[in-house]
């Protein structure tokens, strides 16, 4: 055997040790490792290609990976929790970016110009454009940098339209005839058109278009195998692309809505927020008299959205748990799939916070037993507990499943202002007579209950 | 031609993988799974090592060059990053 069939077997073991790792990532008992084996994976990918006889300059490959080592490393371990979403979306956009440049290196050789070669590379340009810039876009949203609203305007999906039409045709044009003056046009429409493909995208969708991003950028890295003709590439990129895939179809499930009315529908921004006019007035409740139902609640459950991360209550909401446990309530977190910014947002803060594990409970084990629960603590979540999604055929986002805190005997909803949710929805919930606002930020809110309870 | 073949076949294959592999996760790993498939979506690094290593100074070389620094920021950053989530979550396994 030639060093190339050795490198190849090292491909099939990294690959092998891939799709384990993938598939223990998914087990809460094997995750960890999993992560693990598929870091040896890539590792062993990365020493097997140093061995190609053509790679020559390792000064510059050793400076290049000490200084992307070194930049991911300290941003990993310097993130706050909270700052998660934001970080994921950033460390995808690199990705992209990286096949986007390895589809133009390949051009710049000129090593292969054949068909097949050329439509690898427009397609890994294409996919890997769209993914740095996207996920750029969802960086900024998230970090708050920009407004995190669906910013949209008049002719958007036409001009998206025509953006990608053009894309296909340039790309055909350039299939034919490869120059370089096509290949940047092509690079330049590809990071537009994920510019303005994510831009109409906002609040609540981020959890599906992060998991998007990230099925995408796996297949820009597998176009990319098909521009140098390696096979871990194909394989890795693929399995990450499917299996974001599923994550986004996991995603779209949790809110009812199709992928295609997500990535196009421009959620909350358009106006035409229909549905029944809501009846009633919403009741505030102080502070205090919160604390003397929860001191008297037998089963607490808390919900945490969004507005939880804002306000990093977090650690505030585990104490007041802790508290109530300590009084005899039985203490639970109702944790909605979508609920936060990526897929999961709510599970990482909580377990941050040291919450303990067996209280983080999935919607549908709680839901069947809202009946007997005493107290509903919404700690900055709104659309996610709207009853208008069970109850009223005209409201935009009628048959998402929702937790059930109106099934509770008391709803306490913490929240900023009357202001609605990132639907532009008025939640029926918090006009409900079984429910009681409290307004304010959610931190200063909590930790005041827990002052009540030490007190 | 003959090696295109094959390439599309590994694709298909490991598309019908991917699909499988995944299919119930419960919903706290979802931010793991994430940050650690993203991570081995870097796995891009490798056309950007073999770009990079070339002898010939000339531009692609240097494309290579940044594409070795943003995907391997992707790689360690990735799997730092879901090493950390997932130590917090074990914690409270006991």
């Amino acid at each position: 055997m030639d060093l190339k069939q050795y490198i190849d077997l090292a491909y099939i073991v990294s690959s092998i040790l891939f799709i384990f790792g993938i598939r223990m990532l998914g087990r809460a008992e094997t995750a960890r490792k999993g992560n693990l084996l598929s870091a040896v994976g890539m590792l062993l990918a990365m020493v097997a290609t140093l061995l190609y006889k053509e790679v020559v300059d390792y000064k510059l490959i050793l400076v290049g990976v000490a200084i992307g080592t070194v930049i991911g490393w300290v941003w990993a371990v310097k993130v706050q929790m909270t700052g998660m979403p934001e970080l994921v979306a950033l460390f995808n956009g690199f990705g992209g970016l990286a096949s986007v440049l390895v589809g133009w290196a390949e051009f710049e050789f000129g090593k292969n110009t054949d068909l097949v070669t050329q439509i690898a590379v427009f397609a890994t340009i294409l996919i890997g454009g769209v993914t740095f810039t996207g996920s750029f876009i969802a960086y900024l949203k998230l970090a708050g940098k920009m407004s995190g609203r669906p910013t949209l305007f008049s002719g958007q999906k036409a001009v998206n339209a025509v953006l990608f039409v053009a894309l296909l045709v340039l790309g055909v044009i350039y299939v034919m005839n490869p120059s370089a003056g096509l290949l940047y046009a092509i690079i330049v429409l590809s990071l537009a058109l994920g510019v303005l493909g994510v831009l109409p995208i906002g609040g609540g969708d981020m959890p599906v278009i992060i998991a998007f991003l990230n099925s995408f950028s796996g297949l820009a890295g597998a176009a990319a195998g098909f521009v140098i003709l390696n096979k871990v590439l194909i394989v890795a990129g693929c399995l990450v692309g499917t299996s974001g895939i599923i994550l986004t179809i996991i995603m779209c499930k949790a809110m009812n809505r199709t992928f295609g009315n997500v990535l196009f529908g421009g959620f909350g921004a358009a106006g035409g927020a229909a549905g029944k006019a809501v009846e009633g007035e919403m009741k505030g409740v102080s502070v205090e008299d919160a604390y003397y139902v929860l001191e008297a609640a037998q089963n607490v459950v808390f919900v945490p959205g969004y507005g939880m991360a804002v306000a990093q209550a977090q650690h505030a909401v585990k104490e007041l748990g802790a508290l109530l446990e300590k009084n005899g309530a039985e203490v639970r977190f109702a944790i909605h799939p979508v609920a936060g910014r990526m897929p999961g947002h709510m599970n990482v803060l909580l377990a941050e916070a040291d919450v303990p594990y067996e209280q983080l409970c999935e919607m549908d084990a709680v839901n069947p037993t809202m009946g007997q629960v005493d107290v509903v603590m919404v700690i900055g979540a709104n659309d996610v507990v709207n009853p208008a999604a069970a109850e009223d055929p005209a409201s935009p986002i009628y048959g998402m499943p929702i937790i059930n805190a109106h099934e509770a005997r008391t709803v306490f909803a913490l929240k900023r202002g009357k202001g609605s949710g990132f639907s532009g929805l008025e939640n029926a919930l918090f006009f409900r007579e079984n429910c009681r606002m409290i307004y304010g930020d959610a931190k200063e809110t909590i930790a005041g209950l827990v002052t009540q309870f030490k007190g | 031609m003959d090696t295109l073949i094959l390439l599309i076949f590994v694709f298909v294959l490991a598309a019908f993988l991917g699909f499988e592999l995944i299919q119930k996760v419960p919903s706290q790993l979802h931010t793991p799974l994430m940050s650690g498939s993203n991570a081995i979506s870097g796995i891009t690094v490798v056309g950007a090592l073999l770009a990079c290593g070339v002898a010939e100074g000339e531009f692609g070389k240097w494309l290579g060059f940044a594409a070795v620094i943003l995907a391997m920021i992707n790689v360690v950053g990735g799997y730092v990053v879901t090493d950390r989530m997932l130590g917090m979550f074990r914690k409270k396994g006991k």
